[in-house]
């Protein structure tokens, strides 16, 4: 946690004296690009290096009733059986976070009184649901938003995001619930982390610095606009002038926007090499893209290696005397038997 | 085995977490904490990588010279053939929703036993070598290399993990530690650790047909002595067909059900049911296991074992096999079986059709395996049987899923469909512990060995607490599962947690509901204990009129 902090706050300053000390140029026109196509090239690479290797079976987790007997009704979004179904149970897994929904809070009681000794007691626990929800959606909202830095005339559709967005009317400039949202949903996120003992044990360098980088991020951000009053007009032309690849002069732009910048163009530059790669992780998940619909339909194994067993021929020369005692049917007889049966005739 | 402490001792005495980075705290090889390595002649026979001898209580595990280059190879391997895998390894957020949803963490306390952090022992060693933060900052990002001791620590936590899937229940990207457990024992066994407990079954089932070693002629001896017991108590003796030709039904069910208490009257179940229906169908002595005890092994160990399956279907010339009750058979049926094996045999039929009820089992289609409960809950809804739920009125019954049927085939309304036709009094657990959230016996995937009994009474303390509750407040008195280790070990599980609740498979109450043509008055239950309410001197008036 310190060092995430610590890692997060250089990063700041480096950035800061950097725009100070004549440097803007570096932090928000070389930084971003190498960033961008940082990003852009990483989050391929590593789809592909999951890509390469095969899915050789089919290991869906079912979370409800199976499509068996036609009088039992199949759980269509937890249990697929089909390609539909399963689209439907990604989609609600991408958009609603279906699993992390069913969360609980298990508590071991010691002296309970119904089971008279020990109980685990199981807890509706919605909150992880609640804020990484808020969170992913809020995110979202305002990423669309800063479109209006990178289009010109606007679309429409991002201004209605805007309006919408900006519904709750509190002073000027407009007040976005979105942004305030985003950083109170990554407080509790952090809190939680720091809190929560279980969490906070298994909790690492990877986990706490993404998490202080958007907040730094949704800080600087809320700050342009809210305290400092950045001049949005003349970042909206050097924005356009990156988007356009022909980048104007830095001069004049705000200090707070290149530290802003840095931490996005840091975020970028950190996200295919970090647990980040849920996102595009998620749609690849193999216990919940396929349907389970393996005794339907056989699922091939590229690699599946050749059958080799103990074949029932080699079981029967094992035991072929004692089958026989027993009366079991056998391939062949045995060669004892046939012998004594030889014996008896000739006798 | 030592004297348990009491349930209320077992759970006061969880540890706290340790103070230190889980990078620093090494495992203690307690007696009663690991299963006792596998002997060198099983592992010989087997032809497994690197058969040694070695003590996990000692402090040098006699591992191969060059062990680290061939776990890493074999991890390498393992990342280019499966890409779940790779996945895994990538993109757990450290969120924690799975960390309290398994039943080990639960019972143990131990920070390790979070799913989260059984995958992230490997997922550590996966740091430093495949992704670039790894690399670059080693340490403080959590990665770290392989040394002896991470070796200790992964067969410690690979064997303290059933493969339940519950947590990939519950995370947001699915990840199933199963699987990662699954690939570490792999990994473990290319330097030659394994279990006893697992190999000697998986050594009995590879070159006697069955897990219990229990060769053909013996086989038939105790399969006809439960048919001698059926007779006692029916007055009929069913027919007990087996390695025949030409039957339309091949059989399969695991030898436990042969063998131990109470899984043979689940058997009886099964062999009177068949008789009443005159099922055309046969045993097979030589795939008399359905159980894959393999499939806690490796994928190609399971893949092995399974193979018996079709081979017999093929030599017996049989149209499609039944499959009796048995969770983690299921998964490997379910799951791999048409993968490993199929497709299946030519002469089996296009799709698995009853002959009593004519409905075709369209979701077997493939692999042509049809699981016992979907092929009585069938008959059940067509009125093929009758049933006198009444001689179940002793008992007061709960339903524990399987993890495998539940989590990794969907099966959970069949056997309860089933239940509630035989018996008049059944109660479900609390909506937690049951159907896809069920919680594991504590002795899945080659962990119910007797040396390790307190650590299982912990791992089943979810489902043991779930039991006394409704024990205590609706009066349950009987467990049924469909899974041959659940009756093995939920046995001792209830009583353990919750003394005074029998244990038994569904079958067993089917035999004991099933009214058969020309029985006799039935005064006792397949475990041959009377009957309340069934007064023996008075005529059978009761069975007469069944006959109609
Ligand atoms: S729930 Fe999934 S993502 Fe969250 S910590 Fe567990 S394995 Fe990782
Ligand atoms: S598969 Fe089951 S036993 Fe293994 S980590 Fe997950 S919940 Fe625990």
């Amino acid at each position: 946690m310190i060092a995430a902090l610590a890692m997060v706050a250089l990063i700041g300053c480096i950035a800061w004296a950097g725009a100070a000390g004549g440097l803007a140029f570096l932090f928000s026109v070389v930084l971003p690009y190498a960033a961008v196509i940082i990003f852009v090239v990483g989050v391929i690479r590593r789809m592909v290096y999951w890509a390469k290797s095969p899915v050789p079976f089919r290991i869906p987790t079912t979370g409800g009733q199976e499509a068996s007997l036609d009088f039992i009704k199949q759980e269509k979004w937890d249990c697929p059986c089909t390609k539909g179904q399963t689209v439907v149970r990604m989609i609600l897994e991408v958009l609603t976070f279906r699993s992390l929904f069913r969360n609980t809070h298990a508590e071991v009681l010691l002296n309970d009184p119904v089971n008279k000794g020990p109980r685990v007691v199981y807890y509706s626990s919605k909150w992880l649901w609640v804020f990484a929800l808020l969170f992913h959606y809020c995110f979202l909202v305002v990423f669309i938003r800063h479109f209006r830095f990178f289009m010109d005339p606007v679309p429409a559709c991002i201004t209605l995001i805007e309006t919408l967005d900006g519904l709750m009317q509190v002073g000027v400039p407009r007040f976005y619930v979105s942004g305030g949202l985003l950083l109170v949903a990554l407080l509790f996120l952090l809190t939680r982390r720091l809190v929560n003992e279980r969490v906070r044990y298994i909790s690492l360098l990877n986990d706490y610095f993404p998490l202080l980088l958007l907040i730094c991020i949704v800080a600087t951000g809320l700050c342009m606009r809210y305290f400092d009053k950045a001049d949005i007009a003349s970042i909206k032309v050097f924005i356009m002038g990156l988007a356009h690849l022909s980048p104007v002069s830095t001069e004049g732009l705000p200090a707070l926007f290149v530290v802003h910048l840095t931490f996005v163009s840091v975020l970028l530059l950190y996200f295919p090499f970090s647990k980040l790669m849920h996102m595009p992780g998620i749609f690849f998940s193999p216990t919940r893209n396929v349907p389970n619909d393996t005794r339907r339909v056989r699922h091939v194994n590229p690699w599946n290696p050749p059958k080799q067993f103990f074949t029932y021929a080699e079981y029967e020369d094992e035991y072929r005397e004692f089958m026989a005692d027993a009366g079991l049917p056998l391939e062949k007889q045995p060669e004892k038997g046939m012998a004594d049966d030889g014996l008896s005739l000739e006798k | 085995m030592a004297k348990l402490p009491t349930p209320h001792e077992l759970m006061a005495s969880r540890k706290d977490f340790p103070a230190g980075s889980w990078l620093d705290v090494k495992p203690e090889f307690a007696p009663g904490s690991f299963c006792y390595p596998a002997k060198v002649e099983t592992m010989e026979r087997l032809h497994m990588p690197h058969p040694h001898e070695w003590d996990p209580a000692a402090e040098d595990w006699n591992l191969p010279a060059n062990w680290e280059k061939i776990l890493c190879d074999a991890f390498e391997e393992r990342l280019e053939k499966h890409r779940s895998l790779k996945l895994f390894m990538d993109i757990c957020v450290r969120c924690g929703a799975c960390a309290d949803k398994c039943h080990f963490f639960l019972g143990t306390n131990d920070p390790k036993n979070m799913p989260v952090l059984r995958a992230e022992l490997l997922r550590s060693l996966y740091r430093r070598d495949y992704t670039m933060l790894g690399k670059l900052l080693g340490a403080s990002v959590g990665a770290r290399g392989w040394d002896k001791n991470v070796v200790k620590e992964l067969f410690y936590y690979a064997y303290q993990c059933t493969e339940c899937r519950r947590c990939s229940l519950f995370c947001p990207y699915g990840i199933d530690t199963a699987e990662i457990t699954a690939i570490v024992r792999e990994l473990l066994h290319e330097v030659g650790l394994g279990t006893h407990w697992i190999m000697d079954p998986v050594k009995n089932c590879s070159f006697t047909g069955n897990h219990l070693g229990i060769q053909p002629h013996s086989f038939v001896e105790i399969v006809e002595m439960l048919a001698d017991d059926c007779e006692t108590i029916t007055g009929i003796r069913p027919k007990t067909p087996f390695n025949e030709k030409g039957h339309e039904i091949l059989f399969i069910t695991p030898s436990g059900d042969v063998f131990a208490d109470p899984g043979i009257y689940t058997f009886m179940g099964y062999l009177l049911l068949f008789h009443e229906l005159d099922l055309d169908y046969t045993f097979s002595t030589y795939a008399s296991e359905g159980g894959n005890f393999g499939s806690f092994v490796s994928f190609n160990m399971a893949k092995k074992l399974n193979a018996k399956m079709y081979a017999e279907a093929e030599r017996l010339g049989a149209k499609w096999i039944l499959g009796g009750e048995c969770g983690h058979m299921w998964r490997v049926i379910n799951q791999y079986m048409g993968t490993y094996n199929g497709p299946a045999p030519s002469c089996m039929m296009d799709v698995p059709t009853s002959p009593i009820t004519g409905t075709r089992f369209e979701n077997a289609a493939s692999t042509k395996m049809v699981h016992i409960t979907e092929f009585t809950a069938d008959l059940i809804r067509h009125n093929k049987i009758k049933l006198d739920p009444s001689r179940n009125d002793h008992i007061i019954t709960t339903f524990h899923d399987s993890c495998n049927p539940a989590r990794a085939m969907g099966l959970l309304e069949e056997p309860r469909y089933i239940l509630k036709a035989v018996c008049n009094n059944f109660v479900e657990m609390p909506e937690n512990t049951i159907r896809e959230q069920t919680f594991c016996c504590g002795s899945g995937s080659g962990l119910n060995t007797e040396e390790i009994m307190e650590l299982r009474m912990r791992a089943g303390m979810p489902r043991g607490n779930a039991l006394r509750y409704v024990q205590q407040k609706y009066d349950v008195n009987h467990m049924a599962c469909v899974c041959a280790i659940d009756r093995a070990t939920l046995t001792p599980l209830a009583n353990y947690w919750a003394p005074g609740v029998t244990v038994s498979g569904l079958h067993e109450l089917v035999g004991n509901a099933l009214v058969m043509k020309g029985e006799q008055k039935r005064t006792m239950d397949l475990r041959q204990e009377d009957l309340p309410n069934v007064d023996p001197d008075e005529p059978e008036d009761d069975a007469e009129q069944g006959e109609e």
